[in-house]
C-alpha cells in the first residue's frame, strides 16, 4: 500500500463519497498532499503485529435501559431555534421523492 | 512584587477572595479589561462574554458564606468546542458560526455548579484539527510570548488567553496533544485525563475514542483542582468510567521515571534535549530513579494516529449536512444542499482529513489501514502496560522544538509531526501531563519548553505528583 499513488480520480471519488466539492485548483494540491500523507502512514506496512492484537478486557459496549425520557417539549424551543427553515415546531426539508 | 489580579493562579485568587483582599467583581474586571485590551492583537478569544452580574453576585455571597468551592468566582476561558448553553459554539468553523448551544456540556455544568465564571470562548484549529490554530476559520491566535509564533494547537486560544493573563485558567480538549502541546509552547501546565475519566457530553467530537477535555493552567495545583471538579462518571457519556475501573498501584514518595532513550536519539532540538536531561537529572538527585524503558511500536504511533483520527473525524463530521442546524446553503436538490453546505462550511484541513478518513475506511483499504492501525493500538497499549511494570511514569519532551513561526509548517506531514510524542497517550487512553521544564532561545526570544509524563490508566493523580516535583509546588 505504501507505493500507492493517489490519482485525481481517486480524490474526486472520495470527495463525492464525503459530500464535498473540491474545485480543480485544490484537486492537484490534495492529490500531492495525499501522496505524502499516505507514504507517511504507509510506514504501518513494515509493522508486524502478533496474531491476537485486540485487547477486549477493558473496552466493551455499554448499553442502558431505554427509560426515563425527558418530558416532551423540554428542549423543543432551543432545538427549533437552530432550524434553518421551519414551520411552527417542524423542520422544513426538501422533497426527496420525485416522479421522474 | 505584587501580582495584578489577572496574573493570579486559581489557588492564589481563591485565597485572596476568602481573605477579602479583593472581590469577585474586581477579579472579573481585571481579566475582562486585560482581555479587551490584548485580544485584538492575540485573537485568543473568538468572543468575550458580557459580565453575568447575577453569577458574579451569587459567587461573592457564596464566598462570604464560607462554604464556597475553590473555583467559585474564578474567571475561566472555554475552548470553542465545549458547549455553554445559549452561547455560540462554533469549533472555529464557518459550519457552526451561527450555532447556539442548546445545553451545557457536562464539564460546563460542573464548573458552573462550583461557581466558576466564563469569560469567553477561545480560538482553536477548526474542529480541533491542527497544532497551531492556523486552521481556525477566524484567523490564528498568537503566542503572547512572541506574536510571530504560534501558541500551539488545537487549544491555542486557550493557551494564549491563560499565558497572557486574560483568564486564570482555561479548558481545552485533547485528541492527539491539543492541550499538552499548546501548554508546552506557552509555558503552562496542560493535562489530558485518562480516557473516560471526564465526560465528553457536550464536546464537539473530533475522534470519539481519543478526545478528552482537560485543564490549561498556570500551576499543577490549578490543573489538579480543575480535574477534580470535572472528573467522574456521567450518565450522558457511556464511555465515562466509574471509580476503581483500573487497579491502583501503590507508589512510594520516590518515583521510578521511565525514559525511552531509543525514541529520543534524533529529531529533537539540542537545547530542548538539554532541558529534558537537566530536569531528569534534578529529579534523580532528589532521589527518584531513572529507568530505561523500551516501547518498540511507539515509532509507529503517529502513522497509527493519522489513520484512526481521520477515520473517526470523517464519521463524526458527517452529521454537519446543512439540514438541522449550522450553515445551510441551498441548491436544487437535497444532495446539492449537502454539497453546498459542507463545501462552504469546512476549511481545507477539515476537508483533507475527511477525505483521508473516507479513504482509510473505504472497502479495499479498511483492512490495510484502519484495522491494522486498530490492532497496532492494542500493541502500543500492551507495551506501555509492560513498561509500567518497571516504572511509575514515562517521560518525553512534550514537543521536539519550541513554538514555531506562523507558516513554518505549511505541509501537512510536518505539522502532524508536532504531535509525535503526545499522540500515544490518546491511542492508549492513558493520562498525560505537560509541565514547563525551562526555556530555550530562538531569534533572541526566550521560549518555554515542556516535559511530558504519561501514567498508567486511572493513575491521573500520579501526574500531579510528578508535575509538582518539576515545578517545585507543594500540593
Amino acid at each position: 500500500m505504501s507505493d500507492m499513488k493517489a490519482t485525481t480520480e481517486d480524490v474526486k471519488r472520495l470527495a463525492a463519497l464525503a459530500r464535498v466539492d473540491v474545485d480543480e485548483a485544490d484537486l492537484s494540491r490534495f492529490v500531492a498532499e495525499f501522496d505524502s500523507i499516505l507514504t507517511y502512514v504507509g510506514k504501518l506496512d513494515e509493522l508486524t503485529l502478533p496474531e491476537s492484537g485486540r485487547n477486549l478486557s477493558v473496552v466493551r459496549n455499554v448499553l442502558r435501559e431505554d427509560e426515563n425520557p425527558y418530558e416532551s417539549g423540554t428542549w423543543t424551543k432551543q432545538i427549533v431555534e437552530q432550524f434553518p427553515v421551519k414551520e411552527g415546531n417542524s423542520l422544513s426539508v426538501k422533497k426527496i421523492i420525485s416522479h421522474d | 512584587m505584587t501580582k495584578l489580579l489577572n496574573e493570579l493562579s486559581i489557588t492564589e485568587a481563591a485565597r485572596g477572595l476568602r481573605a477579602q483582599e479583593f472581590s469577585v467583581r474586581e477579579l472579573w474586571d481585571a481579566c475582562a479589561t486585560a482581555a479587551q485590551e490584548r485580544n485584538p492583537e492575540l485573537n485568543a478569544f473568538l468572543e468575550l462574554f458580557d459580565a453575568d452580574d447575577a453569577a458574579i453576585e451569587a459567587a461573592q455571597k457564596r464566598i462570604e458564606s464560607g462554604e464556597a468551592p475553590l473555583l467559585c468566582g474564578i474567571p475561566l476561558a472555554m475552548k470553542d468546542n465545549i458547549l455553554i448553553e445559549g452561547k455560540i459554539a462554533s469549533a472555529a468553523s464557518k459550519m457552526l458560526s451561527n450555532y447556539r448551544a442548546t445545553y451545557d456540556a457536562t464539564v460546563t455544568r460542573k464548573l458552573r455548579e462550583d461557581g466558576a465564571l466564563f469569560i469567553g470562548r477561545t480560538n482553536m484549529d477548526e474542529f480541533a484539527m491542527g497544532s497551531s490554530t492556523e486552521h481556525s476559520a477566524y484567523g490564528p491566535a498568537k503566542n503572547p510570548l512572541d506574536t510571530s509564533r504560534v501558541p500551539g494547537g488545537s487549544s491555542g486560544g486557550s493557551s494564549a488567553a491563560v499565558a497572557a493573563n486574560l483568564a486564570l485558567a482555561a479548558l481545552g480538549t485533547d485528541t492527539g496533544g491539543s492541550i499538552r502541546q499548546p501548554a508546552a509552547h506557552t509555558g503552562l501546565v496542560g493535562m489530558k485525563p485518562t480516557y473516560g475519566a471526564v465526560s465528553r457530553s457536550g464536546l464537539i467530537a473530533l475522534g470519539s475514542s481519543l478526545d478528552q477535555a482537560g485543564p490549561l493552567t498556570k500551576s499543577v495545583a490549578d490543573a489538579k483542582l480543575l480535574y477534580d471538579v470535572m472528573k467522574g462518571r456521567d450518565p450522558l457519556d457511556a464511555t465515562t468510567i466509574p471509580n476503581g475501573t483500573y487497579e491502583k498501584k501503590e507508589v512510594g514518595a520516590l518515583l521510578r521515571i521511565g525514559v525511552p532513550r531509543h525514541l529520543l536519539t534524533d529529531g529533537i532540538d539540542e537545547d530542548v534535549a538539554a532541558r529534558f536531561n537537566e530536569t531528569l537529572a534534578r529529579l534523580e538527585t532528589e532521589g527518584h530513579t531513572l529507568v530505561d524503558v523500551s516501547l518498540p511500536t511507539s515509532g509507529y504511533a503517529l502513522p497509527v494516529y493519522y489513520v484512526i483520527m481521520p477515520a473517526e473525524a470523517s464519521a463524526n463530521l458527517a452529521r454537519f449536512d446543512g439540514v438541522r442546524y449550522g450553515l445551510a446553503e441551498r441548491g436544487g436538490s437535497l444532495l446539492e444542499d449537502y454539497l453546498k453546505s459542507r463545501t462552504a462550511g469546512f476549511g481545507t484541513e477539515t476537508i483533507r482529513r475527511i477525505l483521508l478518513g473516507t479513504f482509510v475506511l473505504s472497502s479495499g483499504y479498511i483492512d490495510a489501514y484502519y484495522r491494522k492501525a486498530d490492532q497496532a493500538r492494542s500493541v502500543l497499549r500492551a507495551e506501555y502496560d509492560a513498561a509500567f511494570e518497571n516504572c511509575d511514569v514515562i517521560a518525553f519532551p512534550t514537543t521536539p522544538s519550541p513554538a514555531f513561526k506562523f507558516g513554518d509548517k505549511s505541509d501537512p506531514v510536518s505539522m502532524y509531526l508536532e504531535d509525535i510524542f503526545t499522540v500515544t497517550a490518546n491511542l492508549t487512553g492513558m493520562p498525560a501531563i505537560s509541565v514547563p521544564m525551562g526555556n530555550v532561545e530562538r531569534d533572541g526570544v526566550s521560549l518555554p519548553t515542556g516535559i511530558h509524563f504519561t501514567a498508567p490508566l486511572g493513575a491521573d493523580d500520579l501526574l500531579f505528583k510528578i508535575g509538582a516535583l518539576v515545578t517545585d509546588e507543594t500540593l
